[in-house]
């Protein structure tokens, strides 16, 4: 899963002042606090978004040179099969993937608020560390132990004589990189959870159990409501993370045996178009098309989250 | 925490230092406005002469480098290794479109020189007397670099194709002489097969190059392209050489015949290594990559023994290349005349070939080596003591006759691997896989503004 990095948007400062000129210093000295951010914000974040938007406007091509295009990169993008069939990737492996993930981080969560000790603290460090593993050596090491000639899945199968599967061939792919992803990602969001279960306040627990509830019911309709804000966070994060899906099956791809295409995924696409062969226009156009397809994506859960109040009770 | 303001503080010092010892070379000379790369793999033996810069990746680079920079005075190589094939492509094609960053001189495998050409990214050696070293190549080698008059790169390797088995599997499953056509490999193959014995070959999509020659080996001509006529494009990836060629596989690889494995890969080494690819259909460069990868070591050694190319028509042989380098001067070099005597000049003495051809890391395209007595009459360690220039990859390389690349060969041959890696599936045939890839080509061409023929 890409880039997931800036996600806490500096939040303005709004102090009430009391008079009108202690407001305006105030004001300043905000300024000067978040100019650090803003410098970087706009160097490395808004002036590389303006340009590529601006390069998506034009066309070039090997024989004829740069001409303006308009939107037709974006016309050409939404036709072109090799985007659609990423998208649809992507789309379909979010759908299985950021469940799976999520189920797996809140029962971890679950059960690691309930027991104390030293084996939870412990148990908590080895979930957590996959995470704490960069997602590229993280593949390399699953391509690896996927590897039909000295695997470890290959060596288990071969002493019960059965034909291993390649965990990386067109069938098996999107089970393969499935495992790869909820193995990397599942820590990470239980942390966030655990963290929102640390933050509740036990009395609610002891008000539950003498209303007579047990230990399921304290987990599902106490625990569970309580935390849906960071659900919702995690959710957001994990459908951006995998709807941009490029490490992963990146570094798989020399050991794939040509599963993995150069269209794999819409990230992947962008890369090799702008990298491989030289297309840097409709490259920003596939970035921005992208782009747009995720904040469509992030749009429509937040407003369905957001309509039903309470969806997970 | 200390150590890190530590760090801090020091870091910006050294490097202050650092440039103004570097800066320090400069003085005096004057006039040159870009700065000598400094940051070089190399030790600069002449520090007074003007740096070319060179990106390359043969293996013994750094001896052959040294042997340029202590035999000139007048200029000196300065030399990065940007990457190993597709990744130095990639930062150079980058650096091409930002219009700065390339080196002065890149090495460049032959396929990969059109389609840099038409983006105006390298500079024709022609009035740099390119001609005056022509006479030390064969004419296809010469032709694999040159678009008419023009000269875009000076040779080095080449790749004249062979066919490497092992002995062992041979001798264990009684195949008494090497196949010489396609149909006795696939008889072998089949025979093997039956007893029980390991794949025959291997069908990696990985290697689409490879492919492509054997393409042309049933006679396809895939690109028909002449930079002089920019616009204009013959593609031609399903008639009936192509076909054939990829249904044949296709079938090989269906029957479980040849193996479905990608090359180069840690699987397929290993594969090499236990003995579980009969055959290794492959170019004059391959022992010495297979050597250095640990094959040929310990039980293995002096298994492997290398036949002529097989054939489709014995009575009409035909030699092809996969792979081989050249160096190219690009047209980001500020001084183009040292520039050009780097491209011609390096890897062209005596003693660096020795050292290449030796090592069996490359095979030379220089004639001063191809002629040599130690070159012709060399006994190869890997193949048991086969005297293998004499006998098979000179024979291989004077009746290659150079081939025509398209200016997209990247896109090329990434689509051609997704139409293996289909064959492989059983998804395709041969047939499909070719109509396929005319189609995805042409529609490529046509967007990248080509008229197609």
């Amino acid at each position: 899963m890409a880039v997931q990095t800036t996600t806490n948007a500096a939040s303005p400062v709004t102090g009430e002042a009391a008079t009108p000129r202690a407001s305006a210093r105030r004001h300043g000295i905000g300024w000067l606090f978040i100019l650090p951010f803003l410098v970087v914000f706009l160097a490395f974040l808004v002036a590389p978004l303006a340009y590529a938007g601006y390069l998506s406007l034009w066309t070039k091509g090997l024989a004829t040179g740069t001409t303006f295009a308009g939107l037709d990169n974006y016309t050409r993008a939404f036709h072109d099969p090799s985007f659609r069939k990423g998208l649809w990737f992507v789309l379909r492996f979010s759908l299985v993937v950021i469940p799976l993930q999520v189920l797996v981080a809140l029962v971890a969560a679950l059960l690691l608020d309930e027991i104390t000790g030293r084996l939870a603290r412990f148990a908590r460090l080895t979930i957590f560390l996959p995470y704490a593993i960069p997602a590229v050596l993280g593949a390399l090491m699953w391509g690896f132990l996927y590897s039909p000639s000295f695997g470890p899945i290959e060596q288990i199968s071969s002493f019960l004589n059965v034909q291993a599967p390649f965990l990386l061939s067109r069938g098996n792919v999107f089970y393969g990189l499935l495992n790869v992803v909820t193995w990397q990602w599942s820590g990470y969001y239980m942390i966030i959870i655990y963290a929102a279960l640390k933050g509740i306040d036990s009395s609610i627990y002891e008000a539950a159990r003498i209303d007579g509830a047990s230990g399921r019911q304290i987990a599902l309709r106490v625990k569970v409501p309580l935390v849906r804000s960071a659900l919702v966070l995690i959710l957001v994060f994990s459908l951006i993370g995998t709807l941009q899906f490029f490490v992963e099956p990146q570094i798989l791809r020399p050991i794939a045996n040509g599963t993995i295409t150069p269209d794999f995924t819409p990230n992947i696409y962008a890369y090799e178009m702008a990298f491989n062969y030289a297309q840097f226009n409709y490259a920003s156009a596939i970035s921005f098309a992208l782009g747009f397809v995720v904040f469509a994506a992030v749009a429509v859960f937040m407003f369905a989250t957001r309509k039903r109040g309470s969806l997970f009770t | 925490m200390r150590l890190k303001t530590t760090l801090s503080v020091v870091a910006p010092v050294v490097l202050a230092l650092g440039l103004a010892a570097c800066g320090g070379g400069d003085d005096g000379k004057g006039g040159g406005t870009a700065a000598k790369p400094t940051n070089c793999t190399n030790k600069i033996v002449n520090q007074d002469a003007p740096r070319v810069l060179v990106w390359a990746w043969y293996p013994n680079m750094a001896k052959v480098v040294d042997n340029f920079n202590n035999q000139h005075t007048d200029v000196q190589v300065c030399w990065t290794n940007a990457g190993q094939g597709q990744p130095e492509y990639q930062k150079f094609q980058t650096t091409i479109s930002a219009k700065k960053g390339a080196p002065d001189v890149i090495m460049l495998e032959a396929d990969q020189l059109v389609g840099f050409e038409i983006q105006d990214a390298l500079v024709d050696l022609a009035p740099y007397e390119a001609a005056a070293v022509r006479k030390n190549f064969s004419a296809g080698a010469w032709k694999d670099v040159s678009q008419g008059d023009k000269v875009y790169a000076a040779p080095v390797d080449g790749g004249p194709m062979a066919l490497i088995y092992r002995t062992d599997v041979f001798a264990r499953y009684g195949i008494k002489t090497p196949p010489k056509t396609w149909a006795e490999y696939a008889d072998a193959a089949a025979r093997v097969k039956a007893a029980g014995g390991p794949v025959f070959g291997d069908f990696g999509s990985n290697v689409p190059a490879l492919t492509t020659a054997l393409m042309i080996q049933k006679g396809a001509v895939p690109f028909v392209y002449d930079l002089a006529d920019k616009q204009n494009i013959t593609i031609k990836l399903d008639d009936q050489a192509t076909k054939d060629v990829l249904n044949y596989w296709a079938d090989l690889s269906k029957r479980g015949l040849v193996g479905k494995q990608d090359q180069f890969t840690t699987d397929y080494i290993a594969g090499m290594v236990g003995g579980k690819y009969a055959t290794y259909v492959s170019a004059a460069w391959a022992p010495g990559y297979l050597t250095g990868a640990g094959v040929g070591n310990g039980k293995d050694k002096g298994k492997f023994a290398v036949a002529p190319l097989p054939q489709w028509d014995t009575a009409a042989p035909v030699s092809v290349n996969w792979g081989g380098s050249a160096f190219a001067v690009t047209s980001q070099a500020n001084d183009k005349a040292n520039a050009a005597k780097v491209a011609l000049g390096l890897y062209a003495d005596a003693a660096s070939l020795t050292d290449g051809w030796q090592t069996q890391t490359i095979f030379p395209l220089n004639q001063s080596v191809l002629t040599s007595d130690d070159f012709v009459n060399a006994k190869v360690d890997f193949f048991n003591g086969q005297t293998v220039n004499k006998d098979i990859y000179i024979p291989a390389e004077n009746a290659y006759k150079g081939a025509v690349y398209s200016p997209f060969t990247v896109y090329y041959y990434a689509q051609l691997q997704a139409q293996i890696a289909k064959i492989n599936e059983g998804k395709a045939t041969g047939d499909q896989a070719a109509t396929d890839l005319q189609n995805t080509m042409v529609q490529y061409a046509k967007s990248q503004g080509f008229t197609v023929k």
